[in-house]
């Protein structure tokens, strides 16, 4: 069935008021359940050798002695997962990055595994595990990477987007370049160029939850994986593809997701734990370590990133030109395109360009992090943008509301814009209170803006209504902030019924068709648009059994808050039928009432941001304090206020641990130095004040209810704005992030020797 | 298969015993033994306070005291907090103010929220900051949890008074 997803206004009942959660109650008593909480029967505990060398040869691996060990029953290297992967090299990098294949490519790179009857023996068979190495150079920093004399990380790696083809292998994996009209005319016309160059360091989602799972596969070839994810059918089909096993005979059930930020959207464990399993004919459950979460999985690109901005004297933007290097790991990733295709995409600049470098290093494979590559992009740029606002003597804002990308705005990435909200944000931060508020010695303030594009994707919804009338959604889309509420709460808007009487379940991959991986800020957005026609099928059938049971044509038959109501001619004083009427006679007027719904959501909707940030620095320490924070979003509609607002708080929450303290120091050796909370420092409650939010709603056309992604947006502003706030109250530019105190404070004793 | 020692504890009120190694964290008795998974694991380090559990009615990371230190002790979880069906008020303003996204450092912050308010029913905005300074959250950024926090506070010292 064709659905019209054309934005309708229309007023609400249930949408945009707050609900609790239906997670909730589970949650703060400790009976959810997440990655580690599941148990079966017989289970063994599985554990990874990770290399301790950033990039080496791997000569042999003897496993002899740890297979004595009594409780050891299976151990596995990459001889037991088998390369199946054919010719699609994106598989063969997963598989490779599970584990190692005669080379173990960072710091942290699994190498072997074992699975024993419990903790203690499997942490001392792994000592037990033999491995020669044979150390090879390294290299991780950027810039350095892309040198011709540094070390090459994959001899089959040639530089794509450059002409003529290379002959010789490179850390580069891929050129990009986009943007629109004439740069050199566009520098040539400026009165004033600004140019700067940036470095941004590796970061890591943080999710509080290391990775988990449990496997079991069956001689058979039937399995089940219960795992923290935010995709268990994208999981479902990666593990099936690299263990050979049949897509319909493995079972994934997610488990509750302590956090992701795109972290959970990559396995690493997974198909080791099924192998592991596999192996030893018992279930195996594996847990990661805080040390290994930072060694392995997760983290983002580190990044040099140069801009050059030229402007006539009225402050209109003539030209901007940015080159972006990001690091992908040790494997070939697209972190710098996304980076291009953000860099501008808040301004309408006429002549604009980005280029971008993917580069390899002996890093982990680098995963998204909430709106992946974009505040980098933000950092650089939003950063120029107050040093061109500062040579032009203009506002920060008067520059950027100058030149502010609107509806028409053809965006450095290709599309035409439709309506967008990023003038809107400005004009509200102008406006807010916050702009007012007095700034004290040593404090400054600082305003960036961000964007994010936001995806749909392939979703697959079932609603099905008890013959009490209570009705269930199930979605396949992962609930990481609070999206089982806000579905419901479609659900219950639909169908014209209470938000009690509807459950949203999240659905294991044997009970539901294909979904995407919950990224892109997609879980409300498009499980919600799924929800919305689920519940319209749904209705029509509910019209159809009041049809049946007054005995008149069903078009006569009007859905009205929860009530089918006899229209047209002559039968006017029939009385009408709510849904619970309906459904405890579903057994007899043709059987069980459900909608479904399969779509592949367009039209996420871009999200615009700008953000207010009031920094202390101590000049005797280089410490620098957030005193004030204040986000404005356009959220398109804003399904739960509470859960908007959230995402909002612990985006710019990450944006500043990021723009602060966060940073993934490595040695000379190539070996990470800080792989734990203790010296990778996340923000803490003293560390912030409260996050004031403004949810602006400037309907998204391709929904029908005005819905955009809001999840990720918000990650974006906070570097440049701790930057410029930075720069306002100290007079230094930090082109380095994070501002740490011992960068802060050189840069501060320079400014004093200067 | 390492040497266990049993242990005997009150858990939540309850007389528990269980056997576990002598380098077995007390978290992972209480987790994998006692079967009390609302007990998170962050870090095992005593970085996160995921963890955080009340020990003779002290506030500490069960990651990083022993199984075997738990002998006599009286010991806390989140799974104690609300009494006879009865969620806690912390427990209930955390759901009412949106105080947890994942949840998996909600347990934890439950934890040290109530040790805080048992001994400071009336703490200012800094105070609630600096007592769950020890406890991670990468969802909320702490607003919403110090807002459910002061809400309790308020809350208790009402009933308090009437
Ligand atoms: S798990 Fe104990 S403090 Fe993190
Ligand atoms: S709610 Fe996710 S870590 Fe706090």
């Amino acid at each position: 069935m064709a659905h019209d997803n054309s934005y309708v206004d229309k007023k609400f009942n249930v949408v945009g008021t707050r609900f609790n959660r239906p997670d909730g109650i589970d949650k703060v008593t400790g009976k959810a359940r997440y990655g580690a909480d599941a148990s079966a029967p017989g289970q063994l505990v599985g554990k990874v050798l990770r290399s301790p060398h950033a990039h080496a040869q791997i000569l042999k691996i003897n496993t002899s002695k740890a297979e004595k060990l009594q409780g050891v029953k299976s151990i596995i290297t990459f001889e037991d997962l088998p390369d199946l992967t054919g010719a699609d090299q994106g598989m063969a990098d997963i598989l490779e990055n599970c584990m190692a294949r005669g080379r173990a490519l960072y710091d942290g790179h699994a190498v072997a595994a074992v699975a024993a009857v419990d903790e203690q023996t499997a942490a001392k068979a792994l000592k037990l595990i033999d491995v020669k190495y044979k150390k090879l150079p390294h290299v991780t920093d950027v810039d350095e990477a892309m040198l011709p004399t540094a070390p090459i990380i994959h001899d089959r790696i040639f530089t794509r987007g450059v002409e003529p083809k290379p002959t010789k292998p490179s850390n580069i994996s891929s050129r990009t370049e986009m943007g629109n009209g004439d740069i050199e005319a566009g520098f040539a016309e400026a009165d004033i160029i600004v140019e700067h160059s940036f470095k941004t360091e590796q970061t890591h989602q943080g999710y509080i939850e290391p990775h988990a799972c449990l496997a079991s596969v069956n001689p058979d070839g039937t399995a089940e994986l219960w795992v923290t994810t935010q995709g268990h059918f994208v999981f479902r089909n990666v593990c099936a593809g690299l263990l050979g096993l049949d897509i319909a005979k493995l079972k994934v059930t997610s488990s509750e997701i302590g956090g992701g930020f795109g972290g959970k959207t990559h396995v690493w464990v997974e198909p080791v734990a099924l192998a592991l399993s596999r192996k030893a004919n018992r279930p195996v459950k594996m847990v990661m370590s805080r040390d290994e979460v930072f060694r392995a999985t997760g983290p983002t690109s580190s990044t040099s990133i140069d801009v050059k901005l030229g402007a006539k004297k009225n402050g209109r933007i003539t030209a901007a030109i940015a080159e972006l290097r990001y690091q992908g790991g040790a494997f070939p990733g697209n972190w710098a395109m996304l980076g291009c295709m953000t860099a501008f995409a808040c301004y309408d600049i006429k002549n604009n360009k980005s280029i971008g470098w993917d580069v390899l290093v002996n890093r982990p494979k680098v995963t998204a992090y909430r709106a992946p590559s974009a505040p980098m992009a933000a950092f650089a740029v939003e950063s120029a943008m107050d040093i061109l606002a500062k040579e032009l003597g203009m506002k920060a804002i008067d520059v950027r509301l100058k030149n502010v990308a609107r509806e028409g705005t053809l965006a450095p990435y290709g599309p035409t814009y439709g309506p967008i909200g990023i003038e809107d944000t400005l004009k509200a931060v102008k406006a807010h209170p916050h702009m007012r508020a007095k700034l004290k010695p040593n404090q400054g303030r600082g305003v960036a803006c961000g964007f994010w594009f936001n995806i749909g994707g392939q979703t697959s919804t079932d609603l099905n209504i008890g013959v009490d009338g209570t009705v269930n959604l199930a979605v396949g889309t992962v609930d990481v902030g609070g999206s089982r509420s806000s579905l419901a709460m479609i659900a219950a808007e639909e169908l014209g019924i209470d938000y009690e009487d509807v459950k949203a379940n999240i659905a294991d991959t044997t009970s539901l068709g294909h979904n995407d991986m919950t990224e892109g800020s997609r879980g409300t957005f498009s499980s919600g648009m799924a929800t919305i026609y689920a519940a319209r099928e749904a209705i029509e059938v509910l019209k159809q059994r009041a049809a049946q049971t007054w005995g008149i044509p069903v078009e006569d038959v009007a859905w009205e808050a929860g009530h089918a109501v006899a229209t047209g001619k002559g039968h006017g004083n029939l009385p009408k039928l709510s849904l619970r009427e309906i459904a405890a006679k579903s057994g007899r007027t043709g059987g069980p009432i459900a909608g479904h719904n399969e779509v592949t959501a367009d039209g996420a909707g871009m999200g615009f941001a700008s953000h207010i940030c009031d920094v202390e620095v101590d000049p005797e320490t280089g410490r620098s304090t957030i005193v004030r924070y204040t986000v404005v979003q356009d959220a398109g509609k804003a399904i739960n206020p509470d859960y908007v607002e959230g995402q909002f708080q612990g985006g710019a929450t990450q944006g500043i641990g990021w723009a602060l303290n966060e940073e993934y120091i490595y040695g000379d050796d190539g070996r990470l130095q800080n792989p734990g909370f203790l010296d990778y420092r996340i923000p803490v409650c003293s560390d912030l004040p409260f996050i004031d939010t403004k949810i602006l709603e400037i309907p998204n056309p391709n929904h029908p209810y005005g819905v955009r992604g809001v999840g990720e947006t918000s990650i974006v502003p906070p570097l440049a704005a701790v930057a410029n706030a930075i720069a306002n109250a100290t007079g230094v530019r930090m082109g380095h992030a994070p501002m740490s105190p011992p960068r802060v404070l050189a840069a501060l004793d320079a400014l004093d020797a200067g | 298969m390492s040497k266990s020692t049993l242990v005997s504890t009150t858990v939540n009120g309850d007389a528990v015993e269980f056997a576990c190694p002598a380098d077995e964290s007390l978290m992972t008795a209480l987790r994998d033994r006692v079967g009390l998974t609302g007990v998170k694991e962050g870090c095992g380090t005593g970085d996160c306070g995921a963890c955080s559990i009340s020990l003779d009615g002290r506030l500490v990371c069960s990651c990083i005291v022993l199984g075997v230190e738990a002998e006599g002790r009286s010991i806390e979880t989140v799974e104690g907090l609300s009494q006879n069906g009865v969620l806690h008020p912390l427990q209930q303003n955390f759901i009412d103010h949106a105080a947890l996204q994942c949840g998996i450092c909600t347990p934890g912050f439950l934890v040290a929220a109530k040790a805080l308010l048992d001994r400071n029913p009336n703490p200012d905005e800094s105070e609630i900051r600096y007592a769950l300074a020890g406890n991670l959250c990468r969802c909320t950024g702490y607003d919403k949890i110090v807002r459910a926090v002061q809400a309790t506070a308020k809350d208790m010292r009402k009933k308090g008074r009437s």
